[in-house]
């Protein structure tokens, strides 16, 4: 992503607060903790939110995370978009269940930037200036009520395979924070894939329906693992750090190899007729990547960038006087608590 | 295709519908709420009570027929819901105030299901009513909570609540009027119900709001099928995909 963040967190984290203070101002870390730092990574062992870690490490950190976060917030409007027509009660169930996890994801993440010392609040006003990314799938639209099912299927899938390695990202928080969501992860994927099925062997118009979300889902997924590996502005120090295990084309190679067998059992074309088995290279080849599309979304010319942007930031507006209200009513009660006269 | 519960059917059918179209259109919108809601906290919260409820409306409904057939293949006037749950959200504080009404009446209601009473048709209720009655506790509770919050927060927050809860006065009436096939206490549940409300109500700071309710026009009639116009919209949204296709399996 060729965004960078250049301010530093404002360790505002309880956790974060407590632990030790790399200092702008000085001239350097000391050595020591340095070598310490190098030597935990070295050794596979987990970086935690007391432990010193060099200011490029904490700010890589916070931007994938928050990244990460505001994905799962903004990932709930495409959803969500369907939520009210879905068609059995059955499948509203199943997708309110799942659009109820990305918002969990939403705040187990916040919780993980929290640890590095950048809050919620923060992320939020920066995510809400257009200063921080989330995931460009999210700028494209719902049409059909099968893009429910390609999304679980293809956009839950990748997710997963881009995030099964981040369960051993060398910091803590963020790493046990991915155990749990891949596992729900999992779930939409199945449920996505299930949803799929059915309606590919249902009806006409429901295999036309789901071919039709295909091949629009199809390469927006392939996206979703960033720009090919020599064009990636900051893989090479992630890979480092251990915050990132493979590159991008390796994890996108991966996913096109596990789709292709799943969408022969669904009976639905993946659109790309350069697609096949290679056999020399036990992988299968595939077309070529519209990367100006890509960036185009990326700097904000997605078909639903201004819309899914606008919609975080009302909600966030029209909900100011809830969150006035609760904090009024803590103080109030923490004024109460804490003064003489018993609080009715 | 079922319009209309047949008047032949046995009284504990009526009352699981009227039961079941109360969860369902309550918790579809709720579900209205995903990607608004004021805190992220808050997008959980709610889901989970829509979740619920759906679970609810889905036991309650197949006790009656096919779920999905009396869910999207009903006409607005075959709906047995009161008319408190179908009104449209509006700002956070009236989804609150509806809450807290409907949350307070389903709780004492499927107390008293659990509890045994009602008679023999309202057995079938039972089960349903001894687990949901523990989901309802917690609906109950998180619209106490914010009704605190909202009534003593700041000058702002008290004003809306206030509105809220006198915005949908009118509607609570009906949540008293016996359900067919139920022989509860209804009297005393109906003097339950003010005693919780009026309690929380007070220590939030608020009025319950005076009034008609139970009179003429306001009381509503949702238990005899007739509706406000908001609900003719949301069944619209609801059913149009389910309809548009049918003899489909999703
Ligand atoms: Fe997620
Ligand atoms: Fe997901």
């Amino acid at each position: 992503m060729p965004e960078t963040i250049t301010e530093r967190g404002s360790r505002s984290g309880a956790e974060a607060a407590s632990g030790p203070r790399t200092d702008p101002g000085a001239a350097g870390p000391a050595p020591a903790q340095e070598a310490a730092f190098e030597a935990k990574i070295a050794a596979d062992e987990r970086i935690e939110p007391r432990d010193w870690m060099p200011d490029a490490y904490r700010a890589t950190l916070v931007r994938q995370i928050a990244q990460h976060a505001h994905s799962e917030i903004i990932g709930m409007q495409p959803e969500a978009n369907w939520l009210t027509r879905a068609p059995s009660l059955r499948r509203k169930a199943i997708l309110l269940a799942k659009v109820q996890d990305e918002a969990g994801h939403g705040l187990y993440l916040y919780s993980a930037a929290e640890t590095l010392g950048t809050g919620r609040d923060e992320l939020l006003d920066k995510l809400h200036a257009g200063r921080q990314k989330y995931s460009s799938i999210f700028n494209y639209p719902t049409l059909t009520w099968a893009d429910v099912g390609a999304i679980g299927w293809l956009v839950d899938g990748a997710a997963i395979i881009n995030q099964v390695p981040l369960c051993r990202c060398s910091y803590g928080p963020y790493a046990r924070a991915m155990v749990r969501i891949c596992k729900e992860e999992s779930f939409h994927q199945r449920q996505g894939y299930e949803l799929l099925h059915t309606l590919a062997h249902g009806t006409p118009e429901q295999h036309a329906m789901a071919q039709d979300a295909v091949d629009r889902w199809w390469w927006p997924s392939l996206m979703m693992f960033g720009p090919p590996d020599d064009e990636s502005a900051h893989s090479a120090q992630s890979m480092a750090w251990k915050i990132k295990r493979h590159s991008n084309d390796e994890l996108r190679q991966r996913f096109v190899d596990i789709c292709v067998p799943q969408a022969e059992i669904l009976g639905l074309a993946l659109p790309d007729p350069d697609l096949k088995w290679n056999e020399e290279r036990g992988q299968h080849d595939f077309g070529a990547i519209d990367w100006a599309e890509f960036k185009e979304v990326l700097r904000g010319n997605g078909p639903c960038n201004d819309q899914r942007l606008d919609r975080r930031r009302r909600a966030h507006e029209d909900g100011a006087w809830v969150r006035e209200a609760a904090a009024a009513y803590a103080a109030k009660r923490a004024l109460g608590a804490a003064g003489p006269g018993e609080a009715a | 295709m079922s319009t209309a519960p047949d008047p032949a059917a046995p009284a504990a059918p009526a009352a699981a519908l009227a039961l079941g179209d109360d969860a369902l259109v309550l918790s579809h919108r709720l579900t209205e709420w995903t990607g608004h809601a004021p805190v992220l906290e808050e997008e959980v919260a709610l889901a989970n009570i829509a979740l619920d409820l759906l679970g609810q409306a889905r036991t309650l409904l197949s006790l009656v027929g096919d779920e999905d057939e009396l869910a999207f293949r009903r006409e607005e006037r075959a709906f047995r819901n009161v008319q408190l749950v179908e009104q449209p959200n509006g700002d956070f504080a009236r989804t609150i105030a509806r809450q807290l009404y409907f949350s307070v009446y389903q709780e004492l209601l499927y107390g008293q299901l659990a509890a045994g009473a009602g008679g023999e048709p309202a057995g079938a209720l039972a089960p349903l009513a001894a687990k949901a009655v523990k989901e309802v506790a917690y609906h109950r509770d998180h619209a106490e909570q914010w009704t605190l919050r909202l009534g003593d927060g700041t000058g702002t927050s008290h004003a809306r609540m206030q509105a809220g809860l006198d915005a949908l006065w009118r509607y609570t009436g009906e949540l008293f009027r016996p359900v067919e096939g139920l022989a509860l206490d209804w009297a005393g549940l109906a003097a339950a119900w003010r005693e919780t409300v009026g309690g929380v109500l007070e220590r939030a700071t608020l009025t319950l709001p005076e009034g008609p309710r139970g009179t003429g026009w306001s009381a509503g009639a949702g238990r005899e099928g007739v509706h406000t116009e908001p609900f003719g919209l949301m069944l619209a949204e609801m059913q149009h995909l389910h309809r548009s296709h049918p003899g489909a399996t999703w």
